[in-house]
């Protein structure tokens, strides 16, 4: 019995492959993708990102359902889909709470790359993916947050989209074409709605599945930041690369649980998360007569907001604004040392590293708070500390006192 | 990597010990403690929210036949109890005051207070209930220390009575002295005195905060479940994990 069954499986699967390379990517890419064998907890977030897209693009389906994207109604469909589609409150703090995890988990993906370097050689086109990412995910998650039509909606788009204002000549026609309409209203709730489930979903899945090659192609960089890929056997099977499937899928399985712990704990628990994930303003529907108090981004776009309000022009806010998210485009060429991970670096990285994250998390604060004269005083000097640490790199990375590599990776 | 991580975190300790930003908002708000589970509650506060505020503010994303499942109640009792206009049970909790009408007695449109309570919080709600004062220079006759010039009158005022607001003078941080409200006198009695009235007040914030999110009791319950699978769950895949990895050194 169970042998007809499996030579029958057996024969599907033939059937299968002649037509489609269903084995040959199983099999490219895990069972016979090695991974080296002393990946961390760090190396956690990238599953973990790849499963909230997951998350985000099947409840932002369900949402669409019943959402409605016309001013008139967008803020009372909200509220019905969490009062009487069933199940919907659920489907909507998924969402939501999505939101803000994609950037946690993102933020530290990107530090990891940073810890060990994993934007090196020749890594960097996978690296300029997973920043090509990072930016249509800000777009994503930005045009998002119109939808609920709300007044943190309506005037963090207000605010946000005015900047474009700030751009000599055609920067007020720019921010009119952008709107389609001299503030924001019906017309441009329309097409952030329709640039939030079509156009940049699909950018997305496209970025990742580029990065997904990129990696599958390079192979994943490790604590160590040596390449395993130099020591193989007669098979040539690196000698510390393990399967992906088995040994990476369950491992990753633990972060999952670990993570959808937490996740639930928000959703069912702290779904506002005092006012960080879901604003109490945008629980007043939007009202363009009505100036909110105290206009914040979310919380994940404050770091970069910060450096914006540092500069007292702001057109050249903008522009630093902007360039804060360029050089993070350049790390692999602005780092000159002659190894990757951190375990190997000297104490002129290890400083740096420290400086610029307490910058990252003291702006990313900063952009939340009102401008007092002390706050644009710190912003001021944080936004310095972060530029200095990657237009610095090119010098204190080279002349940096480095420890020998190892020949094999080092469990720890 | 330790010495790293120490520094960093000192770092950001020494950071967040400056305060950089002034301080908050310069009303004091009464907390109230709420207990969401108190059908009770909710029901005492629904029929004072029907009486009082669903004249003028609408509760538009609530229909009546959700308060009748989350409450328990049947249709007859909330078409007894709670509907005073003709509605059906399934519809919601609309009023009929024309938005036209509303700026010419008011000033401004009347709120919907669907989610109220979640845009203000239920301490702002109590203190606000709690804080109209006589002023004969306003429309009305009255004024709130929580919401300044605040365009609606006390409707709560048979039950309240009528209080006079008690004046300090302080100074702030920058060296400048003016008054402010520290308390209030009754000088009119309502039909309850201050701590019915305020139990009164509690019970209309209990039911503002159900109504702001009504599915709330139900996520927390569920909450519970949730985490105790995952957690199961996790020893599962802990175990599978090592028992693969076994063989990795």
């Amino acid at each position: 019995m169970f042998d007809k069954i499996s030579r029958s499986l057996g024969d599907l699967r033939e059937w299968a492959d002649e037509r489609f390379p269903v084995t040959a990517f199983w099999q490219d890419h895990l069972v016979k993708y090695y991974a080296p064998k002393n990946l961390n907890f760090w190396y956690f977030f990238g599953s973990l990102a790849f499963l909230v897209l997951v998350i985000q693009l099947l409840t932002g389906i369900f949402l669409t359902m019943n959402y409605k994207p016309t001013a008139d109604t967008a803020f009372a469909s909200v509220e019905y889909i969490m009062r009487d589609v069933n199940w919907g409150w659920l489907i909507r703090y998924i969402h939501s709470t999505g939101a803000s995890f994609f950037f946690i988990v993102i933020y530290l993906h990107m530090f990891r790359a940073l810890l060990y370097g994993s934007y090196r050689k020749p890594r960097e086109l996978l690296w300029v993916f997973g920043m090509l990412i990072f930016v249509v995910l800000m777009a994503e998650a930005f045009m998002g947050y119109l939808l609920p039509w709300g007044q943190m909606s309506f005037w963090g788009a207000q605010v946000i989209i005015s900047l474009f204002g700030a751009i000599p000549y055609i920067g007020d026609d720019l921010a009119l074409w952008i709107r389609g309409d001299f503030v924001v209203a019906d017309a441009t709730l329309n097409r952030f709605f329709a640039f939030h489930v079509i156009a940049f979903p699909l950018l997305l899945i496209g970025l990742v599945l580029f990065h997904m090659i990129a990696l599958h192609s390079v192979g994943s960089n490790n604590p160590d930041g040596i390449e395993i890929k130099k020591q193989k056997d007669e098979n040539g099977v690196p000698l510390d690369g393990i399967p992906f499937h088995p040994y990476y899928t369950v491992k990753d399985m633990v972060g999952v649980v670990v993570f959808l712990i937490i996740f639930s704990a928000v959703i069912f628990y702290a779904p506002e998360m005092g006012g960080w994930f879901l604003e109490k303003d945008n629980f007043v529907p939007a009202d363009p007569l009505k100036t909110p108090e105290h206009i914040a981004p979310l919380w994940y776009f404050t770091p970069f907001y910060a450096i914006l309000r540092a500069v007292p022009d702001k057109f050249l806010g903008v522009v630093a604004m902007g360039a804060s998210m360029v050089v993070l485009f350049l790390l692999p060429w602005l780092d000159r040392s002659p190894v990757r991970s951190i375990r190997y670096r000297g104490p002129w990285f290890k400083l740096a590293l420290s400086v610029f994250v307490v910058s990252f998390i003291g702006l990313a604060y900063l952009g939340t708070v009102t401008a007092t004269p002390l706050a644009t005083l710190f912003s001021r000097i944080f936004s310095i500390l972060y530029f200095a640490f990657f237009l610095l790199m090119p010098i204190y990375s080279k002349w940096d006192k480095t420890k020998p590599l190892p020949e094999r990776v080092t469990e720890k | 990597m330790k010495p790293l991580f120490i520094v960093i975190c000192l770092l950001l300790f020494g950071f967040f010990t400056i305060n950089v930003s002034a301080g908050g908002s310069d009303v004091m708000l009464d907390s109230v403690d709420i207990q969401l589970d108190d059908r009770a509650a909710i029901k005492r506060g629904a029929k004072l929210f029907v009486n009082y505020c669903l004249n003028c503010h609408s509760a538009n994303f609530m229909r009546y036949s959700r308060i009748a499942q989350d409450l328990d109640m049947s249709s007859d009792e909330v078409r007894n109890q709670l509907i005073t206009t003709g509605a059906k049970v399934g519809e919601s909790m609309n009023v009929a005051i024309a938005e036209e009408d509303a700026k010419r007695w008011f000033g401004t449109a009347v709120p919907d207070l669907s989610v109220i309570a979640r845009a203000r919080g239920v301490d702002w709600l109590y203190t606000y209930l709690r804080s109209f004062y006589r002023d004969d220079s306003r429309p009305w006759g009255v004024n709130n220390s929580v919401f300044k010039d605040v365009g609606m009158p006390h409707v709560l005022w048979e039950l309240q009575g009528l209080q006079v607001p008690i004046m300090e003078s302080y100074t702030d941080e920058q060296g400048n002295t003016s008054e402010r409200i520290r308390g209030f006198k009754l000088i009119e009695k309502g039909m309850l005195n201050t701590s019915e009235y305020d139990a009164a007040m509690r019970d209309l914030v209990t039911f503002l905060a159900y109504l702001g999110e009504p599915s709330k009791l139900q996520r927390l319950a569920l909450g519970k479940w949730v985490l105790l699978f995952l957690t199961g769950f996790l020893i599962l895949v802990i175990l599978l994990k090592k028992e693969y990895w076994r063989d990795i050194h």
